[in-house]
């Protein structure tokens, strides 16, 4: 059919690179959707929402910011329960912390695939550039992900694609692999060019990665937190809790979550249902909730490091309420921990 | 023409949008849908998704802590 439209389906990350190749292939004539995919770590909003200090700085989701500034649709899709087995059990193991960036963009070209197919779109965009990420954008993994996701040559990679070999709508002219790229490396000047010949001023620069489990500090409190249950699994508000506030860890046993600001108290007190949780009586002061089995000493304690982390923190005695799940609340009258007296190696 | 209601209270952004996002699929077009959350992100992801998407938001309401959303599906959805 030589008028047809062919219809791409693109991974939207909220980044540059994702929004030039979709630019590049919208030059072309090329019909592009955007496809979004919510794993639970995303950096999106989540923080942002919850602590008070960042409630009325500019929000927004940078995946649907691109989308409305190329113009496009995007279809944002839940993976959570599936995203567990990449998570889990990563066959390509993880980059520098937890994060398993090879097998994530294979889960999620693949989910793309299934998404193309259903839709009837043709074939599948990317705006990895070889080289540019240390495990899952360099020559050898490229076909890692093409091969592994199942997508073969239907994934095309504007922004290298002259370095790879010619994909299926290369070959079938769907698009001419001549007006596509060749970018190569960790060098960000071919898209900072490329960004303004289309005279895209505004973008967002993820740093490191697109999601929390490229951070050192949020890839710790998972492990912890798998330690500490002896088993690998997590919900939802297992990783959003790892968002907020100071995890602190006394004993393997059971570990306190200290909300840092009107905010991230607010929030935390919506799991008062499911957590123990401790406030100051009557004073202002961080809510604290308990994450494990604790005996009544450990309760003591973790009053004390409540009554730290109040308003009266320099006081002899600070009465911290205790409420256990569904139970009554009771109060204890403790003297507050001196900051020397939590020792380093309990901040997680 | 319906009206529907969808409670996305608690939910942090993206969820409210991704939730919205599957009622309205399931909706014709000219129905209305009240998205109910408690997120101030949806706030500006809501409408931002309704607009690349091609559906009208009427009007946004608060009530106490509840941010009340309500859209009108638009004609193209798929
Ligand atoms: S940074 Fe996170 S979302 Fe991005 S590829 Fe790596 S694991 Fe996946």
């Amino acid at each position: 059919m030589a008028n047809k439209q062919y219809k791409a389906v693109a991974l939207i990350s909220g980044g540059l690179d994702s929004m030039l190749a979709v630019r590049v292939l919208q030059d072309q004539g090329v019909h592009v959707e955007g496809i979004n995919f919510y794993t639970g770590f995303c950096v999106e909003g989540h923080t942002h929402a919850i602590r008070r200090q960042d409630q009325n700085k500019h929000k927004r989701n940078n995946a649907l910011w691109v989308a409305e500034q190329l113009g496009i649709k995007l279809h944002i899709i839940e993976v959570i329960e599936e995203y567990k087995n990449v998570l889990l059990a990563p066959k390509h193991g993880y980059g520098s912390h937890l994060n398993p960036c090879l097998d994530c963009k294979s889960f999620m070209v693949g989910k793309a695939l299934t998404w193309m197919q259903e839709h009837g779109f043709d074939f599948i965009v990317t705006g990895e550039v070889i080289g540019q990420r240390p495990m899952s954008q360099r020559r050898d993994t490229l076909p890692v992900v093409a091969r592994e996701s199942g997508a073969q040559d239907l994934l095309l990679r504007p922004l290298c694609a002259k370095l790879l070999p010619p994909t299926r709508p290369e070959k079938e002219g769907w698009v001419d692999r001549e007006r596509l790229h060749n970018f190569n490396g960790r060098s960000r000047k071919p898209q900072m060019a490329l960004a303004q010949h289309y005279n895209i001023k505004e973008y967002a620069q993820p740093a490191g990665g697109c999601c929390f489990l490229t951070d050192a500090s949020y890839s710790h409190k998972l492990a912890d937190l798998w330690q500490a249950r002896q088993h690998r699994d997590y919900e939802l508000d297992d990783i959003m809790l790892l968002k907020v506030g100071r995890h602190i860890r006394p004993s393997p046993d059971f570990k306190l979550i200290v909300g840092r600001e009107e905010g991230e108290n607010n929030y935390l007190e919506g799991y008062r249902h499911c957590f123990t949780h401790l406030r100051p009586a009557a004073c202002p002061g961080a809510t604290v909730l308990v994450d494990g089995n604790v005996t009544e000493q450990d309760l003591a304690l973790a009053a004390r490091i409540t009554a730290r982390f109040s308003q009266h923190r320099d006081r002899p005695q600070v009465t911290i309420s205790i409420t256990p799940p569904g139970t009554a609340t009771r109060q204890l009258e403790v003297a507050p921990l001196a900051p020397d007296d939590i020792p380093g190696a309990w901040y997680l | 023409m319906s009206t529907h209601s969808l409670d996305a209270r608690r939910l942090l952004c993206p969820m409210p949008v991704i939730k919205a996002q599957n009622r309205v699929a399931q909706l014709q077009p000219g129905d209305i849908l009240e998205v109910i959350c408690t997120d101030p992100g949806a706030r500006n992801d809501i409408p931002a998704w309704c607009r690349i998407n091609g559906h009208r938001v009427l009007d946004v309401r608060q009530q106490e802590r509840d941010i009340i959303i309500r859209l009108e599906v638009g004609s193209d959805h798929d």
